[in-house]
């Protein structure tokens, strides 16, 4: 991708000038890091970081049989959502393959926030356009927010600093109000395993409020440690861990997917519940010392069978040995199975273990 | 800014190599690409007694992001590696010119040595 087609946010000259390193990501020029990565996800682990989420995508969705019309389109169960609430959920092909994880906010009767990743926008926004019935109202309100990911135990008081009077919404909650004079979004949610809120402000005013953040005492922090952070967590990225060709059972997500209802890709998730999934997402940690697990490197049994290749991977600040995530033969996807990751030629002995690596 | 020993010679792939003493020189990586790298969380090191050519793959260093290979800048037998770094990869970033050295080559070549950059080349290269 050459510079005129990558897209970037209203932060990118603060980041700049705050010093980060910029990076291509889903076709936005973002940064990976300010002054480094292990700092940044320390940060977050003990107090409290700031990333720039702007990249992500907002549609807005409204009218009479919007919630009728959703939960078709997504695998969780939004008749469990009361006002002020989102939940994660999947968006499925027909052969019930992830096209986009998401979070959907119930903003009030057939009235929904949904936020998307960065990179599936556009192919989101014409899915659900295919499928949209008359009579509801979608909109892509992707560049009209600048979103910052404030994330860490120190989150409520920079919070407090920034928007004095206003209660975070609970676990999961959205807010809408208003402050200094703009429309402002809350979302009690995040990415990183820690307590945190996304913040959603108008694309115009998003300097101020990323310079207020920081002055309320968020650190800028980057791709790069978010990365990390999610890793910890076993949190999928989609384009790595998900794909149109798994479904959300081999990706361990069955948790958000209700199968008594009926959604686009139900009938395999089902047909799969019943006979077996064919493969399954598994977390591996290194027992022995070895160069980092990388998206790509490929992963044996101990006698030279091929399992897979790695979705990700990253040698854990936090644990300080290499952890990541692969797709194997459901057969082989037991806790305890030992594996060697191959890289550059060697192999560095590892074992499945339970999900998430950082116990919370 | 990266500092740029002026007694060094340069690579283009941003390694350094000491001046020779009893005809063996030490190899790292230097400040500008350590810089650039970010955190070293991992350096793969070669075999002592390996012999390598100029221009080989002789080790990798790595960051929480990337993979960097290290190429020799010059011939020789490799005859001692910076193992401090397996338990201390991030002195590559402290030291970069210093204690994050990576391998000594005794050089097959003495003349490779001409063919690098010095540290006034080395600096307009990195601009």
């Amino acid at each position: 991708m050459n510079s005129e087609t990558m897209k970037s946010t209203p932060l990118c000259d603060k980041h700049v000038a705050l010093g980060a390193k910029m990076v291509p990501f889903a076709g936005w020029n973002m940064p990976v890091q300010y002054k480094g990565i292990i700092d940044e996800h320390n940060t977050v682990r003990t107090a409290c970081g700031v990333f720039d989420i702007s990249h992500m995508g907002q549609f807005l969705v409204h009218g009479a049989g919007a919630e009728a019309w959703l939960n078709g389109m997504l695998t969780n169960n939004l008749h469990k959502l009361v006002d002020g609430m989102g939940q994660y959920s999947m968006m499925l092909n027909e052969r019930g393959g992830v096209i986009d994880d998401l979070i959907i906010y119930r903003l009030g009767e057939d009235d929904f926030f949904v936020v998307v990743n960065a990179s599936m926008i556009d192919e989101d926004y014409a899915w659900l356009m295919a499928h949209k019935p008359e009579g509801v109202t979608l909109e892509n309100k992707s560049d009209a927010y600048v979103g910052l990911a404030v994330q860490g135990p120190a989150c409520e008081e920079v919070f407090a600093g920034l928007c004095p009077g206003v209660t975070l919404p609970v676990r999961n909650g959205i807010l809408c109000f208003e402050a200094d004079g703009d429309a402002l979004v809350v979302c009690r949610t995040g990415y990183t395993g820690e307590n945190g809120f996304e913040f959603f402000c108008p694309a115009a005013q998003g300097v101020k409020w990323f310079e207020r953040v920081i002055a309320c005492g968020a650190k800028p922090c980057g791709l790069g440690a978010r990365d990390s952070l999610r890793l910890e967590m076993c949190y999928s990225l989609n384009g790595s861990d998900l794909s149109p060709e798994k479904t959300p059972l081999e990706a361990g997500l069955s948790w958000c997917c209700d199968l008594t209802k009926e959604f686009i890709g139900v009938e395999v998730l089902r047909q799969q519940k019943a006979e077996g999934r064919p493969t399954a997402l598994v977390a591996i940690e290194y027992t022995g010392k070895g160069a980092p697990p990388r998206h790509g490197y490929e992963v044996q049994l101990p006698d030279g069978t091929v399992l897979g290749q790695l979705c990700s991977g990253v040698l854990s600040p936090t644990l300080g040995k290499g952890i990541a995530m692969l797709y194997v033969p459901a057969a082989y996807s037991k806790v305890g199975t030992e594996v060697n990751v191959i890289v550059r030629g060697k192999a560095v002995p590892a074992q499945i273990v339970k999900k998430p690596f950082l116990k919370k | 800014m990266s500092t740029i020993p002026a007694e060094y010679k340069y690579s283009s792939e941003h390694e350094w190599v000491s001046p020779a003493v009893d005809g063996v020189v030490t190899v790292g990586i230097s400040d500008h690409a350590q810089a650039e790298l970010g955190d070293v969380v991992y350096v793969d090191l070669p075999t002592v007694g390996d012999v390598v050519a100029a221009g080989d793959n002789a080790a990798a260093v790595e960051s929480v992001k990337a993979a960097s290979d290290v190429y020799t800048p010059v011939s020789g037998e490799i005859v001692e590696v910076n193992e401090a770094l397996d338990a201390e990869p991030g002195i590559v970033n402290s030291d970069a010119n210093g204690a994050g050295w990576i391998f000594k080559v005794r050089l097959s070549d003495p003349s490779e040595l001409d063919a690098l950059m010095d540290a006034a080349a080395y600096e307009e290269f990195c601009k």
